[in-house]
Formats: C-alpha cells, sequence, structure tokens
C-alpha cells in the first residue's frame, strides 16, 4: 500500500464550487415543467374525534386540481413501518404505533396531516386550506409523561388499552448488592428535555410518475433514500427498479429527514401517480415544528453508589421517556441514554429501567445525540454530586472511574441500538481528560483566577464533563469505485449526505489507493439510481461504515489496474507504483496513464479471458460486526452577569477523539457544529407545550436558535486511538459535540453561583437560572 | 402587476400577483434557485439578497416592491468560469460552509458588510452575522471565513 497524501489532511472540499456559487441543487431547486403544488390541512387540536372533513369548497376553488382526505386513499390507507424494531432484550414490552398517511377518526398530536390540496400554485393550494370544513371532537389531553401512566388518563391508541409504548429493564451485576456495600449513594431526580433538529432547510419532495415508461422519480430531502426507494416499491405496487428516490444536497438533517415515512413521503408520489404530474410539497417551518419529528423530555430517577475513594460501584436509572403520538422508531432514543449513560467508566453493576410513553405530541425520533445526552447529564451529575459528598476533585472522581486502555474491549453486559451487545472496542480516556484540564487550565483557574473574580464580585465558573458516543453501526454500506478512460474516478455510494463532506472524504479515502488527486475522484452519494444498497447516513456512521467500503472497493480497483499496468508495461506488479494519475515502473521513465489502462480494460475487439471483467471497477460492501466508540471531554468557563444571569461562555475547549481523523478540518467543523446544537439545547432552545398540548413557540421569533453571537470560539484537539473494526481506524464524528453540553452547563453554572443552587435540569435559560435562585435563597 | 427589474445586470419583465414573495419570484419565476428560503418570517437570513446595494430578505418583500430596483443574488457573485469571488474563496478555503443552504444568504450579508468594514474585528463579524442562522458549522469557520474575506478584499482594492 502507498502513502496516504490525502487521508490525514485537511483538503479542500470538492462540494464546495457548487455550493458557493449556488449551483448546487436542493429539492426545491428541481423545476419540473407542469408540477403542481401540495399543502397540508392539518389538525389544530392534539387529541380528537375527526367527525368530518368537507372538501367541497376547496374543490371547486379555481386553480385546485384535487382534495384528498383518508377516505379518498382507499387501500392504500394503512399503518406505516415499524422502522427499527426494538433489539430481543428479555422481558421487553414493546407497543407498535406507527403512522397513518392521513387522519382518519382521530387526531393524535396539533400538525397531524388531515387532508391535502394539489393545485396550480402553492399559494392556491393554501388558500384552498381554508375552504375546507373541518369537525373534530376534542378527547382530553395528554402532554405530561407522569400524567400518562395515571390510572385515569385518557389513553391515545385505544387499541392498546395503555399509553406505555415500551418498558425495557436492562442490567448488569447485582445493583442492589453492590449499594449495600456502598460507602456513599448518591439519589437524584433529573429532567432533561430537548428540541428540533433545526436544519435551516425544511423537508420536501418531488415525484414524477412518468406514465410512458412507467418510471416513478422522487426527490427527497431523505438521510435514506435507499429505503425510501424500497418502501415507496413496495407501497405503491412498484418493481425496486422503476422508482428512482434521489436526494440531492441536503439544507443539514441532524436525524429527522431519516427514512421516517412521513405521511407526505407516502403521499406525494402516490399523488403524482393519480394525476399523471409532477407535484411537489415544500414544507414550511411552521409546519416543520409540528409535522417534522424531534427530541425531548426524560425524567430520570437515578442513583450512584461510590465507595469512599469515588469509585464507582454501581449505576440505577429509572427513567421515563417521551414517544410523542407514535413510536415509527421504536426504542432507538431511550435505548440510546441507557446505553450511553455508562460513559468513559467502570460501571460493575448497573440497573436501567425506562418507560416510553405516548403524548399527543409531535413524534420523537433521534436527532444529532439522539438520546446520549440524556444519559450523559445523569451520569456527569451523579459523579460531580458525588465529588462534592466526598470532597474529592471532580476530575479526580472522573480519572479514578475511566475504564483503562487495558481494558478495551469493554463489555458492559447490555444491547446497543443496533441489537449487538454494547461492546466499547477501544478508547484512552486519561490523556483527554488531562489535555483538556490543561487546555483550559484547570488548576489555575480554581487556584488563582477564581479566586480573584469572586474578590471582585464576579461570577466565574467552569465545567468538565466526559462522555463516549457509540457511532458507525452497521448493517452496511457499499461503494462502486470505477476509473473512467478520462482517467477520472466515478465513486458511488448509496448513503445520503447532509453537508458532512461526504464529496470530499470518501474522494480522500479512493485518491490514496489509486494514486489520482482527490478532485479527481468524483462522487455520488444519495442517488438509487446509481448506487442501490445501503441504508443511509445516520448515527455517525457514514465515514466508518461507507468510507470504509470506499476504501475496500479502491482496494480491489487498485489491484485492477494493477494487473491491468503489469500486462502492459511488461513488468512485475510489484515493480510498479501508482501515483499522479499514472502507473509507473519504479525507477523508471516508463508509465501508462490510468485513462489508458481504463481502455485496455474494456476492449472493443479481440478475445479476453474466461471469467474477466471488463473495465476498473469494483464494488465493495463493508458492515461491522457493531458500532465503534468515539470520545471525548469538553471545558468551558463562564461567566454569568449578577444582575441578570445573563451567561457569556469565555472559553471552550473540546478534546475528541474519533479515531484516526480522515480530514481534521471537516471533524473539527463537525464538533463546532455539534457544540452549537448542544449550547442551543442547553440554553437557548426549547419546545413549550401547554396543557392543550398546543406549541407556544413554533417560530423562529420565538424558538431561539443559536446565532453567531451566543458560540462562543471553540478551541480543539484531538486524541487518535484508532477503531479495531474497520479497516481506516476511523470512528463517527457527526453527533459528538451536541452530547456532553447540557452536562458541561449545568457544572459550569453551579460553580459560577458557588453552589447556591444545584442544577438538575436541561434546557436553562437566564430566567431560570434567577427561578432556581430565588428558590435556593427562599429555602436556606 | 407588471414589474420591472434587473437581476444581476439582466433585466427581467414579468406580470406578477401582488402577493408573490421576491424569493418565489427569484427562485421559482426566474428559476434563480442559489437564493434559499429557510423560515419565510425573516429571522433566518437564508434568502437574503441585495436590493439597491443593500441586503434584504426576499422572503419580506414582494415581487412588485422590488419594480424598478436592481437586484443581486448569489449567481451574480462570482466573476464566472471557475474562478470564485474572494469572499467565496474565503469561504473554502477556511471550510466556512457544511450544507452550504444558509451560505448564499450569509455571502449577500456580508458583501454590503465588508464594503462598509474592510478590517472588521471578530465581534464586528459576529455582530454582522447574528441575524443569520447556521446549523451546521457553530459559525467559528464563517466568521474566520469572513476575516479571511476581507483580508482578500483588501488586496483587491489594493
Amino acid at each position: 500500500m502507498g502513502a496516504h497524501p490525502h487521508v490525514g489532511a485537511g483538503v479542500l472540499r470538492n462540494e464546495d464550487p457548487q455550493l458557493l456559487t449556488g449551483r448546487a441543487i436542493f429539492v426545491d431547486d428541481v423545476h419540473l415543467a407542469g408540477t403542481l403544488h401540495a399543502a397540508f390541512l392539518r389538525s389544530d387540536f392534539a387529541h380528537g374525534r375527526l367527525l368530518s372533513v368537507d372538501t367541497s369548497a376547496a374543490k371547486r376553488r379555481e386553480g385546485v386540481i384535487a382534495v384528498y382526505t383518508a377516505e379518498d386513499l382507499g387501500d392504500y390507507w394503512c399503518h406505516g413501518p415499524l422502522l427499527v424494531p426494538p433489539p430481543p432484550i428479555a422481558g421487553l414490552t414493546f407497543n407498535t404505533a406507527t403512522l397513518v398517511p392521513l387522519a382518519r377518526d382521530r387526531v393524535v398530536h396539533v400538525g397531524e396531516p388531515i387532508a391535502v390540496v394539489v393545485a396550480e400554485s402553492r399559494y392556491i393550494a393554501e388558500d384552498a386550506l381554508e375552504d375546507i370544513v373541518v369537525d373534530i371532537e376534542p378527547l382530553p389531553v395528554v402532554v405530561g409523561l407522569e400524567e400518562a401512566l395515571a390510572p385515569d388518563s385518557p389513553v391515545i391508541h385505544e387499541a392498546l388499552g395503555t399509553n406505555v409504548a415500551a418498558h425495557v429493564v436492562q442490567q448488569k451485576g447485582d445493583y442492589e448488592a453492590a449499594r449495600g456495600d456502598a460507602h456513599t449513594v448518591v439519589s437524584r431526580k433529573f429532567s432533561y428535555d430537548r428540541g428540533v433538529a433545526g436544519a435551516i432547510e425544511n423537508r420536501g419532495i418531488l415525484a414524477d410518475w412518468n406514465a410512458r415508461n412507467e418510471e416513478l422519480t422522487v426527490w427527497d430531502t431523505t438521510q435514506a433514500p435507499i429505503p425510501i426507494r424500497n418502501g415507496l416499491a413496495e407501497r405503491l405496487g412498484l418493481l425496486q427498479s422503476q422508482v428512482r428516490v434521489v436526494a440531492p444536497f441536503l439544507g443539514g438533517g441532524f436525524g429527522p429527514k431519516m427514512m421516517m415515512f412521513y405521511p407526505e413521503e407516502l403521499l406525494i408520489p402516490w399523488i403524482s401517480m393519480r394525476l399523471e404530474r409532477p407535484v411537489k410539497w415544500i414544507e414550511d417551518r411552521a409546519e416543520s415544528f409540528f409535522a417534522t419529528t424531534n427530541e425531548r423530555l426524560q425524567l430520570h430517577e437515578a442513583e450512584l453508589a461510590v465507595d469512599s475513594e469515588g469509585r464507582i460501584l454501581g449505576v440505577k436509572d429509572v427513567f421515563l421517556h417521551d414517544s410523542g403520538a407514535y413510536d415509527p422508531y421504536g426504542i432507538t432514543v431511550p435505548i440510546n441514554t441507557q446505553c450511553t449513560l455508562l460513559g468513559p467508566y467502570r460501571v460493575p453493576n448497573y440497573y436501567s429501567e425506562f418507560t416510553a410513553v405516548f403524548t399527543n405530541k409531535t413524534i420523537v425520533t433521534p436527532v444529532r445525540g439522539a438520546g446520549r445526552q440524556h444519559g450523559v447529564f445523569v451520569m456527569e451529575r451523579l459523579l460531580d454530586f458525588a465529588a462534592k459528598e466526598l470532597g474529592i476533585d471532580r476530575v479526580e472522581i472522573r480519572k479514578r472511574n475511566f475504564l483503562t486502555p487495558d481494558e478495551f474491549p469493554h463489555d458492559h453486559e447490555i444491547l446497543f441500538q443496533d441489537s449487538a451487545p454494547l461492546v466499547y472496542d477501544s478508547g484512552d480516556y486519561l490523556p483527554a481528560m488531562e489535555k483538556a484540564a490543561e487546555m483550559i487550565g484547570y488548576r489555575k483557574f480554581l487556584d488563582e483566577e477564581q479566586p480573584k473574580a469572586r474578590a471582585e464580585g464576579r461570577r466565574l465558573g467552569l465545567g468538565i464533563v466526559s462522555y463516549v458516543e457509540g457511532t458507525g453501526i452497521g448493517p452496511y454500506e457499499g461503494a462502486r469505485v470505477s476509473v473512467e478512460p478520462s482517467g477520472k474516478v466515478q465513486l458511488a455510494t448509496g448513503v445520503g449526505t447532509q453537508g458532512q463532506g461526504h464529496f470530499t472524504t470518501f474522494a480522500q479515502i479512493v485518491a490514496d489507493q489509486l494514486g489520482v488527486d482527490v478532485t479527481d475522484v468524483h462522487v455520488v452519494t444519495g442517488d438509487t439510481r446509481e448506487f442501490s444498497w445501503g441504508t443511509g447516513t445516520f448515527a455517525s456512521r457514514g465515514i466508518v461504515v461507507a468510507g470504509s467500503a470506499c476504501h475496500e472497493a479502491a482496494i480491489v480497483v487498485r489491484k485492477r489496474i494493477l494487473s491491468v499496468a503489469s500486462e502492459a508495461l511488461e513488468a512485475a506488479e510489484d515493480d510498479l507504483e501508482l501515483a499522479d494519475g499514472v502507473v509507473r515502473v519504479k525507477g523508471s521513465d516508463l508509465s501508462i496513464s490510468l485513462g489508458e489502462l481504463a481502455v485496455r480494460a474494456n476492449p472493443l475487439r479481440g478475445a479476453v479471458a474466461a471469467g474477466a471483467e471488463p473495465g476498473l471497477e469494483a464494488t465493495s460492501y463493508f458492515g461491522p460486526a457493531r458500532g465503534t466508540t468515539a470520545s471525548g471531554v469538553h471545558a468551558m468557563i463562564v461567566e454569568i452577569d449578577p444582575e441578570t444571569l445573563e451567561v457569556s461562555i469565555q472559553r471552550y475547549v473540546v478534546v475528541h477523539d474519533c479515531g484516526r481523523l480522515v480530514n481534521p478540518v471537516i471533524v473539527d467543523g463537525q464538533i463546532h457544529g455539534g457544540v452549537a446544537h448542544g449550547i442551543g439545547n442547553a440554553f437557548f432552545e426549547e419546545l413549550v407545550y401547554d396543557d392543550q398540548g398546543q406549541l407556544l413557540n413554533a417560530s423562529f421569533m420565538d424558538y431561539l436558535l443559536p446565532t453567531a453571537t451566543d458560540v462562543p470560539h471553540m478551541e480543539v484537539a484531538h486524541v487518535e486511538t484508532p477503531s479495531p473494526l474497520n479497516p481506516l481506524g476511523v470512528k463517527g464524528v457527526g453527533e459528538a459535540g451536541a452530547i456532553p453540553v447540557g452536562a458541561l452547563y449545568a457544572q459550569a453554572l453551579e460553580d459560577a453561583l458557588q453552589g447556591a443552587v444545584e442544577i438538575r435540569e436541561i434546557p436553562l435559560s437566564p430566567g431560570r437560572l434567577f427561578d432556581l435562585v430565588q428558590d435556593a435563597e427562599a429555602d436556606s | 402587476m407588471e414589474v420591472t427589474l434587473t437581476v444581476n445586470g439582466v433585466e427581467h419583465r414579468a406580470d406578477v400577483e401582488p402577493r408573490l414573495l421576491l424569493s418565489d419570484f427569484l427562485r421559482h419565476g426566474l428559476e434563480l434557485t442559489g437564493t434559499h428560503v429557510g423560515c419565510e418570517h425573516g429571522v433566518c437570513g437564508a434568502c437574503t439578497v441585495l436590493m439597491d446595494g443593500a441586503a434584504v430578505r426576499s422572503c419580506l418583500v414582494f415581487a412588485v416592491q422590488a419594480d424598478g430596483c436592481e437586484l443581486a443574488t448569489v449567481e451574480g457573485l462570482a466573476p464566472g468560469g471557475d474562478e470564485l469571488h474572494p469572499i467565496q474563496d474565503a469561504f473554502r478555503e477556511a471550510h466556512g460552509l457544511q450544507c452550504g443552504f444558509c451560505t448564499p444568504g450569509i455571502l449577500m450579508t456580508l458583501v454590503p458588510f465588508l464594503r462598509e468594514n474592510p478590517d472588521p474585528s471578530e465581534a464586528e463579524v459576529r455582530a454582522a452575522l447574528s441575524g443569520n442562522l447556521c446549523r451546521c458549522t457553530g459559525y467559528q469557520n464563517i466568521v474566520a471565513a469572513t476575516r479571511l474575506a476581507a483580508s482578500k478584499l483588501r488586496e483587491v482594492e489594493v
């Protein structure tokens, strides 16, 4: 294998010129002649009996082509798929309630679609929504998690007879016995709420049924075009080869654009087939707050048992999880919480029990971090409280409990979201903690800066927390590498893309094997016609799974190149080298270009050897046995204004370990974005529902995404512990930055407030901090 | 209503409904889809274009209000061919974009900002960007790209 000039280098991105000049195509940029435009009528009630829908006036409006309700769908109306069945955990209860395309008898959350109007323009379609008369008899609404489980609670899905979506217990060792041996047990209740993904591009779909060649083309803002293609073919009674799903450039995804089979995703292609015209629906921002999945509240009751030195003997955690109105994504989010809580620590005894609860709210599915935040918050807070009670330094208590490099692979003896055992593949946590402490100036801050600031009446605080992230799960992805007669390389893979730089990082991996420049590798992602197998971009798995497939395919093509070149140059393969787009006989001027070799490998005349394959092309697949565990430490210094309780971040340090870095510039960018998202969750963003299940802040005026003046400069450093589970040694990084930020805020703010309050909840805000301080003062 | 306006130096005449948003007119009427729409209530800044040289949110302007105006969109920024505008160049060099959806609005916000502030501090850049939402980058590399763009533009001016 040759040198790797590209992997590991911060090469410029191949996709940027298109994106910077406005040429890149996003779904709403596709214009087809004769396109009709759809708009959805959505429920204004969180829970109700749908008595009637009168669409006659809407149908009479000029420019309206069709209006559909559940009744019009006939056999096409049915419950959608259970996308992620729960892992085979003993004793698990799982109650399935999957999405319906349009509400029929009942509405179960605000924003659930009831009817769809198709018109000559979106403006007319929206006008016609006003013409539709809907009669809904309101039912009592289920909002709170504890209330949902009360015996007298209304039940959302009558057929299930309960609001329990899932009940899961996973355990390791014997927590109760460990508790009996403990020197100290800290017990607390925690509440951790999250919010929207907030991709700046809303969802959208354009479907074009071509009745003459009987082909359906669907442009979809999906992170998983291949599963959508497969599902649509099945539902519409078409061959998979008759359906092409294209996920072009996506304006951010962050989870909710996964293979959801949203109602709109099912209906727009169906309508296009009926009307034999292209039909487009583009979500607006208000719709996205109701109709696109998000992530929300968990309530935890947890305890940590430690010995007198602060060593963990066991953890117990019992929590409630808000599933929203349906649970098509199984238990992915709460099981991530359950598994990620363990963090980088040695936890010999663990009891974890959760109940996922149906509520009359938007569906909960993974958003960047996907439940990991909640678990990290619980564990990090418990360690902080234990440290305080035992008089141990907070960095020291973490160090004492870190798994050491000789303990890998480390089996936690429970199952992860991918149904595989939760086994950490590799890690080295101590150097990351030490580096972060050094970068933030931990000792100096505590010994000098903070006391000095306090003497001046300033409230400065420091936070420092650890986390792990299970990344890069299977099942598999594939890639096809082919050298064209021009000498340029075409690389196709099935994963979609959402801004992570796949056009560059995948190209870097292939360029190194083939000895070409990274700009000569043309990457295609997210078009089922170009690549037909795979799942998608989620769970921080793109570089691990698809990247490894690119690597494997490139190795096969490299071998083919050498074999054809060996014949052409009449030299042994061992004497050949690939560089600068040519194969050269080492130490000579004798060479042949990849383009010429591609032509030779695809002759127009003459006989080829039996069994020979044409061209310089290979397709490979990569499926890891299980995920690979990334990790990190975040530290920050904050100052709180004593009057307004406004928080300003003075320093923010990240030390991250995602194994080998393919493109450090892109990796840092992923971390920056994750941290910003985490800051939003911790201190700015909150979905505020009233007791009728109405979302009170469904706009960017009222739901605050952090801006450039809210997010600090971040100092990022890396530790590289390669993964043994893939040929590149890489681990995923997409979600990492967002995961520990809530725990970090809580510790730093407590520190700044000199322990006046104990923070057991996220999100915070100046207003909430004020309340906490007032309550604490009233108590004391 | 009939409107006549110039976009990136090209004159367009069209008959539009009074309620048609300028963003929709540019994107779907003229098929200049580089201008993106993220919220349609004037917060995210993705739809920012220049109207007579000033940055405006095209989702908060009706097409009829742009009658007689000179508009500039991201499509008109680069000089042509493979060459990029110095601000675009700086964004590529400093990894100032990820998904690239908010980017055209940010570029168009920065054109007049950097004209008026050729050597901005980090705090000034952050304030200037605070009306543009980005969910991917955490703004850090956008800030760096902006300052790099400023230095590139200063070189061009000299």
